[in-house]
């Protein structure tokens, strides 16, 4: 069984008069531990795509399975609830609460899963060192450089376990060195057994994935594997020429 | 989520706008502190005003003689002596409810001591007359039965007339002459204050009845030229008692059933409870003033409230993506409106007792702050968050999480 199960999903939105066909009957599957890279042009059907799995949004037609489940169905706060215990979000501008220490952030998520404060703490501090923030976790979100507030979301997007993270646009306000050391973590995370779905533009992200889909009006046009470029190495050979890595100072 | 947790973060949503968290709970503040204030003083005075009529006596019934009629002028009541010490004995004897009857016979007369006079009114009464105005002696004794039996030349005098003729010399047993008769001044009266009109209690003199009639007013009547004081068995019995004396004095006065009465009764517990009225029906609109002002505030509260809804649009939208149900949404906004306006309205409570106090020390007016008030307006102020939060709460709520998390 796979983790996620699309059968001929389509969402049709209506402006006016006209119907737009975001999806068109799209129906694809991932398996669980699978790093995917979605890409396609604006206007293709990817971030519709991605809200649709990410359970934000409902299709107007065919089934999603998550896990087995049939999700298409569940009404706003069943989807919550979905949202806050098998997926993780990233967001392209990091969408972390202002002027909220990091800790809190990442506590987030664990507070709407109930969770009592002292387990939150301990999980938070746990998510923040794992994404190597063990440092900064009493930092203000609006204290930390994009890459670390990036960091901060994607501890937030782990804390609570989930089986599938969803990236959407991840690297977009980052420059080429955090964005690799952002794909580095993610590949860790793949490597580690989390499922991962990261919608992009950029080919060189996409790189990293081990399997594309591209993506365009509102259909899958290509679907296929690939040996993903380790980030690790290519942050291995870029460290030597950064002469101070500003992550490390600030 | 926790309701602890949700009260925690809609603190801390407040507390990162302060100033802002705090202009717009100024206007509950200001409501509640002004319904606190005006009822606070609407009390007062009501307090005051009914403290000043059971001075007067409580259950007090007045009897008053009939007006003259020559030639076409009606003169007032009391101007003709109608009533007899027969009608005084048969109301004690034959009106049920009546507890007590006793007279107020009055003069003005010029009061002397060793050294000092005192122009005051004199009145000839009974011991039941003390006991129908609950007034007691401060210091040796009131009226006994005995002083009006044997007509004893004894006085019992006012504080006001205290002061006046001895100062602070203690008089009891000292001579004081009424009409440059010789009294024994045998006790002084406690302090009673004014009267409802305005009038000094304590500035008077009361000597028995008896004495009263044949050295003062010269001469023992068949009337009455004075007052007639009757004490209700209870407050209940009153609206009884002027009924029973009503019919009794009428049938003894063998007027028809369609002539007037030769004298009137003044019912002092009705004037009471029309004065009070008048302070409630005060107290009301004071407070109903100050109520609009509460709604006023609470309109601001729901304006700022959807102002922040618009700017945290993305974080509701973010709250959302991590797994927060509409629910959890509606609670966070509602509770911080609740808590803006719990808030307010416990300061309001503050300001109003204060602001209360200020007038009651600047203008001299009596304020009761009532406690079950205060309560009420803070439960108010509470209720007016919700309902005035719950529009914008519910708007936040209703989001839609892709809508809320593309919000610039």
């Amino acid at each position: 069984m796979s983790l996620i199960e699309l059968d001929k999903v389509s969402k049709v939105y209506r402006m006016g008069d006209v119907e737009v066909h975001a999806l068109r009957e799209v129906s694809f599957a991932v398996e669980e531990r699978d790093f995917v890279a979605v890409m396609g042009s604006s206007g293709s059907g990817k971030s519709t795509l991605m809200n649709i799995i990410g359970c934000l949004d409902r299709p107007t037609g065919g089934a999603y399975r998550l896990d087995g489940d049939e999700v298409s169905r569940l009404d706003r706060r069943e989807l919550a609830g979905v949202r806050n215990k098998t997926l993780g979000f990233v967001f392209q501008s990091f969408n972390l609460l202002s002027r909220t220490s990091a800790l809190e952030n990442v506590e987030l998520p664990l507070l709407y899963a109930g969770v009592p404060a002292r387990e939150r703490h301990r999980r938070a501090s746990e998510a923040l060192g794992r994404v190597g923030l063990a440092e900064r976790v009493h930092h203000r979100s609006n204290e930390m450089s994009g890459g670390q507030q990036q960091r901060v979301a994607v501890a937030r997007a782990l804390v609570t376990r989930p089986r599938l993270i969803l990236a959407d646009e991840p690297t977009g306000n980052l420059d080429s060195r955090t964005t690799v050391e952002i794909m580095v973590l993610f590949q860790e995370l793949a490597e580690a057994g989390i499922t991962i779905l990261l919608v992009t533009h950029e080919p060189d992200v996409a790189a990293y994935a081990s399997r594309v889909v591209v993506m365009r009006d509102g259909r899958v046009r290509t679907d296929q594997n690939q040996k993903a470029r380790r980030a690790a190495d290519d942050l291995a050979a870029a460290a030597p020429l950064e002469d101070e890595p500003a992550e490390a100072s600030a | 989520m926790i309701p602890l947790e949700t009260f925690r973060v809609a603190l801390r949503a407040l507390l990162r706008n302060k100033m802002r968290s705090f202009l717009t709970v100024l206007g509950i503040i200001i409501g509640v502190g002004a319904v606190i204030a005006m009822v606070a003083i609407g009390e007062g005075a009501k307090a005051q005003v009914e403290a000043s009529f059971a001075s007067m006596g409580s259950n007090l019934l007045i009897v008053l003689p009939g007006s003259t009629q020559s030639g076409g002028a009606r003169g007032g009541f009391g101007s003709l002596p109608t009533l007899t010490w027969d009608d005084l004995k048969a109301i004690r004897r034959e009106a049920p409810a009546v507890r007590y009857a006793a007279v107020q016979l009055r003069s003005n007369a010029q009061l002397m001591s060793d050294d000092q006079n005192w122009a005051t009114s004199v009145s000839g009464t009974s011991p039941e007359y003390f006991l129908i105005r609950n007034w007691k002696a401060a210091r040796g004794r009131s009226l006994l039965d005995s002083d009006v039996e044997s007509s004893a030349k004894v006085v019992v005098l006012g504080q006001t007339v205290v002061d006046k003729l001895y100062g602070a010399v203690d008089p009891i047993g000292l001579t004081v002459r009424i009409k440059n008769i010789p009294f024994e001044v045998v006790g002084v009266l406690e302090k009673k204050g004014q009267s409802p009109m305005g009038q000094d209690y304590d500035d008077g003199a009361f000597v028995p009845q008896t004495t009263f009639q044949t050295k003062i007013q010269g001469g023992l009547q068949k009337f009455i030229s004075g007052t007639i004081f009757i004490g209700a068995a209870s407050t209940e019995s009153t609206m009884r008692a002027e009924t029973q004396v009503t019919d009794l004095l009428r049938d003894r006065h063998h007027l028809d059933s369609g002539a007037e009465d030769d004298f009137s009764i003044r019912n002092l517990t009705e004037m009471a409870n029309a004065q009070a009225d008048g302070m409630r029906t005060l107290t009301t609109l004071l407070a109903s003033i100050a109520g609009v002002s509460l709604l006023v505030g609470g309109i601001g509260i729901m304006n700022i409230m959807l102002v922040s809804v618009t700017e945290r649009t993305r974080e509701i939208g973010v709250r959302m993506a991590v797994g927060a149900t509409p629910l959890n949404i509606l609670l966070q906004f509602l509770v911080e409106a609740l808590t803006l306006s719990t808030a307010g309205g416990l300061v309001g409570v503050a300001l109003g007792i204060f602001t209360a106090g200020r007038l009651a020390a600047k203008f001299g007016w009596p304020t009761l702050v009532r406690p079950d008030i205060v309560v009420i307006s803070v439960c108010f102020s509470g209720l007016v968050g919700v309902v005035f939060g719950l529009y914008p709460a519910r708007k936040a709520s209703q989001l839609d999480p892709i809508d809320a998390l593309r919000y610039e």
